[in-house]
């Protein structure tokens, strides 16, 4: 099976993928496309492919999940890795143990892959920086949640063909949302124009330095999108009373039946689940033609694969460069039998 | 009758406007005579191409004693103070349980004597446990010899507490110094709000906090004119509040840290909690307001903050990892790189803020040269550069970001009532 189909000649490198702000587009498209070969997997009677048979993925989640949660795990399986399930109760993080120590003793396993999940921004770079095994973040806190990001875009790129010159209304509470940064960074990098929509409330300090716009109103930017992504109102992050009430915000924020009416006719309209409905998205929109939020779950299990197997290889090159780099080191270092 | 005699050194003391080569006697622990001394049977140092300085003094230190002795201790702080050519260091309160009464006091000041390195003072706590609601026995800790109030960790939020902190402060002529951070812009926060805060998505801790807070506390000090000490300022913001009110003459004083000379907070970009502290790193617009501030005479003083933690504790996420910087022992090649190598200020005007000015603001006989005076004295080999190593820190704790930096200035001897308690090399 041809898993690379557009670009032969470009290699994969990381060992981690920590977030896609520091992706190149080119590796942004790179996992699209090797994506794009796995998702042919499912659709075969024998759902299963050999490449990370003999590897261990754990998945170390600190927070709730459930599909992010069970899309790595059935990633994994259907790469025929073997998965050990870590979450936050079931372990003994409560004990007061540390993220390190975890991480060590997950080590001391012998693991491949760490799949995290964390509140704190940063927690899957620190676990990169102290662990030989790849690092794949499932969301840390509110800086980024990779994997979402890339399901959008591969979502996008496969019912428009290119992300570049389309307009995406990224709707909701910007400021804690991981989904909307890596969103961000993933679209713009390969070519589209995003629009953050929300009260200013919910925007990031000095979101003006970000590569995109901001508006307050979602009538005004209805009409403009090709894509509108509703960001789900996540309660337990919410600090204070960023809004008045739940009707005031659904009233200028919500995708309702009325504001469809005005959007583009193939809108694409997404979510990253789970959804408030009636909060952030009537149920018949979120139902509706224009709905391709089942597609982005089913693309993420996809993406997932071509995540894991490229952290993979990415690990596998890296062993073998340091390999390299010992012997050299050696060679330096033993005399030379001169005459 | 002992006696030790420094030869040939560059001389010094601000406070008496002393800046040339000559010597320093010192008999029975006392400044003896600054000049021309006449060798006979003291113990000499040969000081030649050494600045002899008064010993300096740092009024913001965290010696976590009591209560996290696996961090620091008066014992281990004090070596660490003498090893970067402190004399006197402040205690900060917040220790646990915090400094809050005479007994207190007294205990840091017991545990600094039998340390037997560096003068040990400290400040006591503006209030009980450090709360914010009641008032602690300030003037029972003042006749203990406390040299300053503060709730240092966070700031008096209630401006009702803080004005009447400032009224009964009042009676004892003690200065009152302030963290000034508004906690209701600071929230969570974890590092400086701005767009590093926004892409690595942590919690940001606004500079309103902090100007919100110094803009409050001044218009406290307009009606009491209690003398007020801004600790550890670190924004543009700040700086022009301290400049209007010195140009309005309030009894107004603040201090300026290492790190908020020269950090930004892009140095958090890769989560390294080493680089994280309270109040935050700033942008390189505050960097350069606070080296104006300093260049313009508004800065009264250069304090390390010197707070040790455990790397375990320095080993969690970002988010979690306590707040803190060691660098007591590094701090003068630090004010150096940061002060003198870009001529914001000379030798003289950087000994001046960290001896004489201090010294005022706490209001200690210290920190000069005069005859009479304890000896308390630094020597400085101003060109030797070395490696910083915070493997070899005196200090019990290792979180410090300017390991492996090379800086200039080396302290080679301090001088501490006359005995030599530390010396380069030993």
């Amino acid at each position: 099976m041809a898993l690379i189909r557009k670009n032969k000649h470009f290699k994969w490198l990381h060992k981690h993928l920590l977030g896609l702000r520091d992706l190149t587009p080119e590796e942004i498209t790179h996992i699209l496309d090797t994506a794009e070969g796995f998702e042919q997997i499912s659709t075969r009677s024998v759902k299963k492919a050999p490449p990370l048979r003999g590897k261990v993925v754990v998945n170390l989640f600190f927070e709730d999940s459930t599909r992010t949660r069970n899309s790595f795990a059935l990633a994994a399986s259907r790469l025929s890795a073997d998965i050990i399930e870590f979450t936050k109760k079931a372990s003994s993080v409560s004990k007061g143990e540390t993220l390190l120590d975890t991480a060590k003793n997950l080590e001391a396993m012998g693991i491949d892959i760490v799949v995290i999940r964390h509140s704190a921004g940063g927690a899957p770079a620190f676990l990169s920086r102290n662990m030989d095994a790849c690092v794949v973040n499932a969301g840390d806190g509110f800086c980024e949640h990779p994997t979402q990001g890339l399901l959008d875009v591969y979502t996008i790129r496969k019912i428009r063909g290119t992300l570049r010159g389309l307009k995406v209304a990224i709707v909701g509470d910007i400021a804690h949302s991981r989904v909307a940064r890596s969103d961000m960074w993933a679209m713009t990098k390969l070519g589209a124009e995003v629009i953050f929509v929300g009260p200013p409330t919910l925007m990031p300090t000095q979101v003006t330095r970000l590569p995109v716009s901001v508006s307050y109103s979602l009538d005004e930017v209805i009409e403009k999108v090709d894509v509108i992504n509703m960001l789900r109102i996540q309660f337990e992050r919410l600090g204070g009373n960023p809004f008045p009430s739940i009707r005031e915000y659904a009233h200028y924020f919500g995708l309702t039946v009325e504001r469809m009416k005005r959007a583009k006719a193939d809108i694409l309209v997404m979510h990253p689940g789970p959804i408030n409905r009636g909060l952030e998205m009537e149920s018949e929109v979120a139902d509706g033609p224009n709905s391709v939020i089942l597609e982005q779950v089913k693309n993420g299990l996809a993406v997932r694969m071509a995540v894991l197997f490229l952290v993979n290889q990415g690990a596998a090159l890296d062993k073998a460069a340091k390999k390299k780099a010992d012997k050299r080191t050696l060679s330096k270092g033993e005399p030379l039998d001169m005459d | 009758m002992q006696s030790l005699i420094i030869k040939n050194g560059r001389v010094i003391d601000p406070a008496n406007n002393i800046d040339k080569t000559g010597d320093v006697l010192i008999v029975d622990g006392k400044i003896a005579e600054v000049g021309k001394v006449e060798e006979s049977q003291q113990t000499v140092i040969d000081a030649s191409g050494r600045l002899v300085t008064p010993g300096l003094i740092d009024i913001h230190v965290h010696f976590r004693e009591p209560g996290d002795e696996e961090e620091e201790t008066i014992a281990s702080g004090s070596a660490a103070a003498v090893a970067g050519g402190f004399t006197s260091v402040v205690c900060m309160p917040n220790t646990n349980p915090p400094i809050e009464n005479e007994t207190d006091v007294e205990y840091i000041h017991r545990k600094g004597r039998k340390a037997r390195k560096t003068h040990v003072y400290t400040m006591g706590a503006i209030t009980k446990a450090r709360q914010g609601v009641e008032l602690a026995e300030m003037g029972f800790m003042a006749e203990a010899g406390a040299v300053g109030f503060t709730d240092d960790g966070s700031g008096i939020q209630d401006p009702a507490v803080m004005l009447r902190a400032l009224k009964y402060a009042a009676m004892f002529d003690v200065v009152i110094a302030q963290h000034c951070q508004d906690n209701g812009f600071a929230g969570n926060g974890v590092m400086n709000a701005g767009y590093f805060s926004t892409i690595l998505g942590l919690p940001g801790i606004d500079a309103l906090a902090e100007q919100a807070m110094l803009w409050r506390d001044i218009q406290l000090i307009k009606k009491t004119n209690v003398r007020y000490h801004a600790q550890h300022i670190s924004t543009a913001g700040a700086v022009e509040l301290i400049r209007a009110a010195k140009k309005d003459s309030l009894p107004v004083t603040c201090e300026v840290t290492p790190h908020h000379l020269l950090f930004t907070e892009q140095c958090c970009a890769d989560y390294d909690t080493n680089y994280k502290v309270n109040p935050p790193l700033r942008t390189q617009q505050d960097v350069d307001a606070l080296k104006q501030a300093v260049s313009e005479g508004l800065v009264d003083a250069l304090v390390t903050d010197h707070a040790p933690h455990l790397q375990s504790e320095k080993e969690l996420e970002f988010l979690t990892a306590p707040f803190g910087i060691a660098s007591l022992e590094c701090a003068l090649g630090l004010y150096v790189k940061a002060l003198i190598e870009p001529k914001v200020l000379d030798w003289p005007g950087l000994i001046r803020l960290m001896t004489e000015r201090p010294a005022a603001i706490i209001g200690i006989e210290k920190g000069t040269l005069s005859k009479g005076r304890q000896a308390d004295v630094t020597i400085i080999n101003p060109d030797a550069e070395y490696n910083i190593d915070a493997r070899k820190f005196r200090s019990k704790s290792r979180n410090c970001p300017y390991h492996t930096w090379t800086v200039k200035g080396k302290i080679e001897k301090t001088i501490v009532g006359g005995e030599i308690r530390f010396s380069d090399g030993d």
